[in-house]
Parts: C-alpha cells; structure tokens; sequence
C-alpha cells in the first residue's frame, strides 16, 4: 500500500507545477504507469481523492494510461511483448534481454485552468 | 552530514518542474501542459544526495529487502561475527514498529540507527537521509539498510544505496520471483537464506527459483546461504569482499554505481525535466509523451 505515498508525491509535483503557471485549477492529470514499476493503478485510483482533498487538484479526472511490457533481446535484436514475470524473448525465447518499456512511473501530462493575466 | 554533503542548501528549496509561460489553450480554455516527470523524482533526487553523501565517507551502501522474517537481522549478526575485526560495519534499520532489530545488532557491537515508519510499509529515501543524521560513518565501509520485511513497496524507492539484494528463504517456495517480479528483478544478488532446511522442505528447489529468475531476463548471481552451520556464508562475504573492492577502486576514478535495475525516474533524471508546451493537447502532448517515455527507455548506465 505504498500507492498513497505515490498520490502524495504526484499532488507535491501538481500543486508545484499549478504554482507555477498561476494556475486555479487542475482539470486533468495524465499518468503512464507500466506493471513492472510495483505501482497498481487501481489502487492508485482509489487513493487520489484521499490524498488530493483540499488541493487545486481535488475535482482533477486522474487517467492512468497503461504502459505495455516491452524487452530487447540482447542475443538476436527482436523487440517483443512479454509478460512481466516472464521477460523472455518473444522470438527466440532468450533471457538475456533489457526492458524497453514497462517500468515507467511517469507524469505525463496536466491540464490546467488559468485565468486570464 | 550535512557539513560535507551540503544538503542544509539544498534541502527544500529544490524545485520539481520550471513552467516557461507559453502554454497551449485549449478550445475550452484549459491549458494543456506536458511534464514527462518521474512521479518519485523528490526521493529520487533525495535518494542521489545520500547516495554523494556515502560516495564522499567512502562507504558501500546496500539495500537488504525480503519478505518478514526471511532472515535479514540473521544473516546481518552473523555477517557481524563473520567480519568482526576487518570491516567497519554500520547498519540502518527499517521496521514498522519496535527497536529489536536495532537492538539485536547492537550487541554485536556494531551502530545501528532503527528508523519505525509506522504504517508505512517501505523505506523511502528521506527517512534514510533522517537517520543518517543519528549515524556517525567515520571508519565505516559497510553500510547495510534492513528495509522493511514486504516483497512489494520497498522495490519502487531508491534509497541512494549502491546495490540491492533481495533474500529468499527456503519455507517461502521458490517461485517468489515469479510471483514477485517487480522485486525480484531489482536484486544485484539474490540469497537463497535458510539452506539447512533444504533438506526437510525438498519441494523448495534452488534450481527453480533461479530459473524464474532468469526468466525475468536478470543476471544477478543467486547464492545459497545459511546463518547455521560453518562457511555456509561463504559466497556471500566473497561477494561482500568483491563488492567493496570494486567499489572503492571506483570511487577513486571519483565513480560512483547505482543498483542495476533502476526505477524509471532515476533513468529521466538526466532529461531537462521542464514543463513544455504543447500546441494541440491530444496530439502533441501525446506524441511527445510516447517519444520521451521511449527514448527514456533506451538509457540502461
């Protein structure tokens, strides 16, 4: 349960980047989350109203945009899709392959209110 | 610490994202604004700083994660005693409640700051940085942090430690790294703990469990040790020895490491995390975010 200290570090990083356009409100938050960075995103769902009541960002639509599990295979080249307890790959069935994507923990993307200055 | 690390300057006045003013408004008048930011990059960035702070004493800093009662404190009093006399050892422990860990290494004569989190079930790189604060590293070369007992949360958070290992005890079953990919993946070494019960739990294979490691494409050496019996430490006080004098003789090249998995953010840690502009939201925003999260993926240092 490590997803209400993600919320918590997302909202620092929100209210900082509202902060900064003079922002008044936060309309949508756009998360790419892959399944290899240990963060669920139902749960990180159901977190977001506790952690963002009474900040800029409380009335914000959070989307979490998943990210797939993607490996290169270090023995013949091939970029595939795998599972991410089985990161083999999907050509020639070698283990010796680097995760393309699949980890990523990001915040992509915010859509702000802003008066007119 | 804070002498020779600095982080009196630095400490909350460090600032996420930079807007540049030039934002794209969309047709109902909201602002769309790209980020690409790793959501941990505060203890990220907090995780670097301890990680220049053990860099400039010259310690080695390692990450121990593993389920409840795999064996940590056991296989840290035993590494006590086996290395008593010839390594200065320091150690940090993390446990929801109690000072018994802390406690039990203590009387092995070694320091030992115990951090409680409370209901908070992972270390994170600002309660290290806290507890480094009550730790004195002059003579020591080994810093060992007991995360908290939890194969799940403690994998997301850098600590600024310079290596990971995880440890899987016999009775667990061997295909924890199955099961547990995200941690798994994590470990630069993974202990097989517990060994002496192999013989009456033969449903555990050690085989197997390396195999489901190596399925998730890792190439960390996987050890079978026991805490009971002699020189069953064996392989992992060679790799503590091999560790450290790698270690030092990078640090003298003024290099430092970090564990070889590392969470996305810390592999955007070198991008200028900037706010952008984007004209149309739905297309731009969206182009760039794929651009950057892929080519984010392509850095493995």
């Amino acid at each position: 349960m490590h997803e209400l200290s993600i919320c918590q570090a997302l909202l620092d990083q929100v209210e900082q980047i509202a902060r900064d356009h003079g922002a008044t409100r936060v309309e949508r938050i756009l998360l790419r989350v892959g399944p290899l960075s240990g963060v669920e995103p139902a749960l990180l769902l159901n977190a977001y109203p506790l952690a963002a009541a009474g900040t800029v960002a409380e009335l914000a639509e959070l989307v979490i945009e998943p990210a797939p599990v993607r490996v290169r295979c270090d023995d013949c080249g091939a970029e595939t899709e795998a599972a991410p307890n089985r990161l083999l790959c999907g050509d020639c069935g070698g283990w010796k392959t680097r995760l393309i994507s699949g980890d990523e923990l990001l915040l992509a993307n915010l859509e702000l209110t802003i008066p007119d200055g | 610490m804070c002498e020779t690390c600095g982080c009196n300057i630095t400490q909350g006045n460090e600032h996420l994202v930079q807007g540049d003013g030039k934002l794209a408004r969309t047709g109902d008048g909201r602002a769309a604004v790209t980020v690409l930011k790793s959501l941990l990059s505060e203890n990220d960035h907090q995780a670097a700083h301890n990680r220049e702070h053990f860099d400039g004493q010259g310690v080695l800093a390692l990450n121990l994660m593993s389920s409840p009662g795999a064996g940590k404190t056991s296989l840290l009093e035993a590494t006590v005693e086996a290395l008593a006399g010839t390594l200065g050892i320091a150690v940090i422990e993390g446990d929801l409640e109690t000072e018994n860990d802390a406690q039990r290494i203590r009387a092995k004569g070694v320091p030992a700051v115990q951090i409680a989190t409370g209901s908070a079930c992972h270390l994170d790189a600002h309660m290290v940085h806290e507890a480094l604060h009550r730790l004195d590293l002059q003579g020591v070369d080994l810093l060992f942090i007991e995360n908290v007992g939890n194969l799940v949360c403690p994998a997301s958070f850098d600590l600024g430690q310079h290596r990971n290992v995880t440890l899987l005890s016999v009775p667990e079953g061997d295909d924890k790294p199955a099961k547990y990919p995200v941690m798994f993946r994590a470990a630069d070494l993974v202990l097989c703990t517990k060994s002496d019960l192999l013989p009456v739990l033969p449903e555990f294979q050690p085989q197997r469990a390396e195999r489901y490691l190596r399925e998730l494409a890792s190439v960390a050496p996987f050890e079978t040790v026991s805490t009971r019996g002699d020189g069953e430490l064996e392989p992992w006080l060679h790799w503590l020895q091999q560790e450290l004098a790698a270690h030092r003789a990078r640090l003298e090249l003024g290099r430092s490491i970090r564990p070889a998995i590392q969470p996305d953010g810390a592999r955007l840690h070198g991008e200028p995390g900037g706010a952008a502009a984007s004209g149309d939201h739905h297309h731009h925003g969206h182009a760039g975010m794929h651009a950057h999260a892929e080519g984010a993926g392509h850095h493995h240092d």
